[in-house]
């Protein structure tokens, strides 16, 4: 579905653009993306390829790792018959989204940044390989980097990011340009934020909510993804076992007459049977990816309500600051001691200060407090804005979640209805066999 | 010991019985209707005691049936010494070698296994239908636990059936008083019993090792072919029990799902409704699941089991029938060496010749009959296995094509979302 300036919705242009309605129901492909934003109205965006490289990383090892091809092309309509234009193209590996996912987490710390596909295979069943260079698994994770550029690239704050739009288009000095924005410094203090133990007092029930369901989610996500691993190891047995039917009625067919030839083709059915299991599974695993993508979005959702509590808490502090040192400007101008301070357990002490000392310090508190209330507006408006923004993406995000999650329940759903109609089609040609014996 | 193949009590009542042009529904054995005929009712009498039976009885042909019975209501049994189970064994008949025309008594596993040791002592080169087996190896499943007794009852019913429908053996005076005999013991004392059988052990390993130097090419492929089944057969059990083990844990982890999606419910607004969906869909499905496996276990394992079991009887009877015939040939070359008493040895040397013959003509006969009762048994067991598949994945089919419909608006509702878009 290329993105038709006739009609009023803006589709976001999936990889795949031969993707049919029933495919594009199925979610085969890739997950929904939101409508078009000003980015993808002017470009298509995949990741074609995977490619194996060897080279030598920064100890100066021999490392094999793999490369994806990113593909952008204008989007514009291709005339009938006619053939799009070439896209251009660059490699990137993995350690490249990750960078540019802690650009963008630094930078916009309101947003609920999308995941990145797992960089080791998580909640494996037995057969899938774990490997990170195992083929299939390569192709997971390219159709799940395709998902989080098209996740950015249709995000109404970041699809604007310059640095976003050189990693899709500029494959040299990408990296400079990153680091000479200076985000490395927010790094620290992000980690700062995550890791700090502070309290608020006066949290944003909001907030806290947000946290909370962000923390159920998490949980009762990696407990359907164990789930799902352990019924698929099981399931994937009790198919697999009736291949030995296959194999004992062939040979049972050689020693009998009259039911040899319903017990060959029968034994043929068990065969099938045991085969199908292979496609029905790896089809599943797209389900789980889907529900992956969202068990690693709360940790980002995480990560939004936790700079709010930072930044919650610099308010507090700011105000607590502010109201300390007015308190100190009372006391010193009323010259009564209701908060102890060392300067005036020695100014008791040793005596009273002099009317000029006085006054120069009244100075110096005025100063400080003019400062105080200046920075508390300033975090105070920070903070308000940091909440507007944040809740308008918490929103979206709702919303997208709400939709997306819907959609892989139904996809969930029609891959049972496909396994059930193979097994009728299996057992019922397997029953004509019997029937002949 | 000569006399003792030739079963004396079959003749017996061979006196009373009419020939009757229904013969041939019991057996295509020509060789038996020569000798004897074969007992039969009136058809008339046929539909007077007709019994709703469960999945195991075999689809007779109604016409022929005269005797009906069943093994149900197990009840334990409590003396000084042990502890065992009885079972209620009814029959109903309409046949006159029985004083009366319904029976009741009580018998233990350890009577069917006596009925079966004189069927086969009486009748070596017939195929009498195997019993359950005395313990369970594998799963250390308890004795008297409730699905073992009705599984062994099961079987020991199916016991009873098959062989009240064999041609022969269903007239076997041990089988009569098995069914009507109020206190088994008496009968169970007389007769050759234990030491007779130990030296007929002693006689068939000095005969095997003698070997068979003649035996006739249908007997050997008989043979092949029984070893060959019996691995099958095997076989195909083995697959079976694996199929349902799989199916056990794979049901153990499925029951995991609803809890999870339920739990996952109550945290969500707008989802909360499909995720409760899912849960049940699973629920419903694993309760499917529960369904087939149990029929697994319950129909197709014991058909299969029934053959593992026969195929080792069959085994025995070809032993056996090797071991008549190696009797005769002993004799008959000790008669070619001796001088003496060449009359009386003559005279054992004809009778072990009839024995020979009799026993293969026995053979013959049952192995069609057995061949025929596999296939049919076997086919009945796939087919109705292979249509409970169906069965549980159509059922599948339908839960989840349901909640499907239950998250797609209709198709007028959609149009609408789209205008309003």
């Amino acid at each position: 579905m290329m993105a038709d300036s006739g009609s009023n919705e803006e589709v976001a242009v999936i990889g795949n653009t031969d993707i049919t309605s029933t495919e594009s129901e199925n979610n085969i492909i890739n997950t929904m993306v939101e409508r078009g934003t000003a980015l993808l109205k002017k470009m298509e965006i995949n990741v074609a390829e995977a490619e194996k490289r060897t080279g030598k990383n920064t100890v100066n090892m021999q490392e094999t790792y793999t490369v994806y091809l990113i593909e952008t092309r204008p989007a514009e309509t291709v005339p009938e018959g006619g053939t799009p234009a070439a896209p251009d193209t660059l490699w990137r590996r993995y350690s490249e989204f990750e960078l540019l996912r802690t650009y963008l987490l630094v930078t916009y710390p309101y947003i609920i940044i999308p995941p990145l596909p797992e960089k080791r295979a998580e909640f494996v069943w037995h057969k899938l390989s774990a490997d990170n260079l195992d083929p299939d698994f390569v192709e997971r994770r390219r159709v799940g980097l395709e998902n989080y550029l098209l996740r950015v690239a249709s995000h109404p704050v970041l699809s604007n990011d310059k640095i976003f739009f050189l990693f899709l288009t500029e494959e040299k000095g990408w990296r400079e340009a990153v680091l000479e924005t200076g985000f490395q410094d927010k790094v620290d203090s992000r980690l700062k934020s995550l890791s700090a133990a502070f309290r608020v007092k006066n949290p944003d029930k909001r907030f806290t909510a947000l946290k909370q369901y962000s923390d159920e989610l998490n949980t009762v996500i990696s407990q359907l993804l164990r789930v799902r691993a352990r019924v698929a190891d099981r399931l994937y047995g009790v198919y697999k076992v009736h291949g030995n039917y296959g194999r004992v009625f062939s040979e049972w067919s050689a020693i009998e007459k009259e039911m040899g030839d319903g017990l060959q083709s029968a034994g043929h059915h068990m065969d099938t049977y045991a085969a199908s299991i292979d496609d029905i599974l790896e089809e599943e695993e797209h389900y789980a990816d889907q529900l992956k993508e969202y068990f690693f979005y709360t940790d980002a959702v995480r990560s939004v309500c936790r700079k709010h509590e930072l930044i919650q808490y610099e308010l507090e502090i700011a105000a607590q600051d502010l109201a300390h040192k007015k308190q100190l400007k009372e006391e010193l101008a009323t010259g009564t001691v209701r908060v102890f301070s060392l300067k005036g357990m020695t100014s008791k002490l040793f005596g009273q200060e002099s009317p000029e000392q006085r006054e120069s310090k009244l100075a110096a508190l005025e100063q400080s407090i003019q400062e105080g209330e200046q920075a508390l507006k300033e975090k105070n408006s920070e903070c308000q804005e940091f909440v507007r923004t944040a809740w308008e993406d918490i929103e979206r995000f709702k919303e997208q979640k709400d939709n997306d999650l819907r959609e892989a329940l139904i996809s969930y759903a029609i891959m049972q209805i496909s396994m059930c109609k193979k097994g009728i089609q299996v057992w019922s040609n397997a029953k004509e066999c019997f029937n002949k014996m | 010991m000569s006399g003792q193949t030739v079963p004396a009590d079959f003749t017996e009542h061979m006196l009373d019985l009419d020939e009757d042009e229904d013969l041939e529904v019991f057996s295509k054995n020509t060789s038996l209707a020569d000798e004897s005929p074969m007992p039969n009712s009136p058809s008339s009498m046929v539909n007077q005691y007709r019994l709703e039976e469960d999945e195991e009885e075999q689809q007779q042909d109604a016409s022929a049936k005269d005797i009906f019975i069943t093994v149900d209501n197990p009840e334990s049994h409590v003396t000084a010494i042990e502890t065992f189970i009885l079972y209620r064994v009814v029959t109903k008949t309409t046949r006159s070698e029985f004083d009366s025309s319904e029976y009741e008594v009580r018998r233990r596993y350890q009577d069917f296994l006596w009925l079966r040791g004189r069927l086969e002592e009486n009748h070596p080169t017939l195929i009498v239908p195997p019993l359950p087996e005395k313990f369970v190896m594998k799963g250390m499943v308890e004795r008297f636990n409730d699905d073992f007794i009705e599984t062994r009852r099961k079987a020991l019913h199916r016991f009873l059936n098959k062989i009240s429908e064999h041609p022969i053996l269903s007239f076997s005076q041990h089988f009569k008083v098995f069914l009507t005999a109020q206190e088994l013991s008496s009968h169970k004392k007389q007769g050759p019993g234990f030491l007779s059988r130990m030296g007929e052990t002693v006689k068939a390993m000095a005969n095997s090792v003698r070997g068979v130097r003649t035996r006739p090419e249908e007997f050997t492929q008989m043979q092949e072919y029984t070893e060959d089944f019996s691995n099958k057969i095997c076989s195909v059990d083995k697959v079976t029990q694996r199929i349902i083990k799989e199916q056990r844990e794979y049901l153990d982890e499925l029951r995991q799902y609803t809890p999870t999606y339920t739990q996952w419910a109550e945290s969500e607004e707008d989802l909360a409704e499909p995720l409760k969906g899912v849960a049940s869909c699973v629920e419903r499905c694993s309760k499917e699941t529960e369904e087939h496996i149990h029929h697994l276990s319950e129909v197709l394992l014991p058909a299969l089991h029934e053959y593992v079991l026969c195929a080792e009887t069959v085994k025995a009877v070809m032993r056996r029938r090797d071991n008549i015939q190696a009797d005769y040939e002993a004799k008959n070359e000790a008669l070619a060496s001796r001088k003496v008493d060449q009359e009386a040895l003559q005279e054992e040397v004809d009778g072990l010749a009839d024995r020979v013959e009799q026993a293969n003509n026995a053979l013959k006969g049952d192995w069609s009959r057995w061949q025929d009762n596999m296939r049919t048994d076997l086919k009945s067991a796939f087919i109705c296995t292979a249509e409970k598949n169906v069965e549980y994945y159509e059922k599948c089919l339908a839960v989840w094509e349901s909640f499907l419909l239950s998250q797609r608006p209709e198709p007028e509702e959609q149009r609408d979302m789209e205008d309003a878009a």
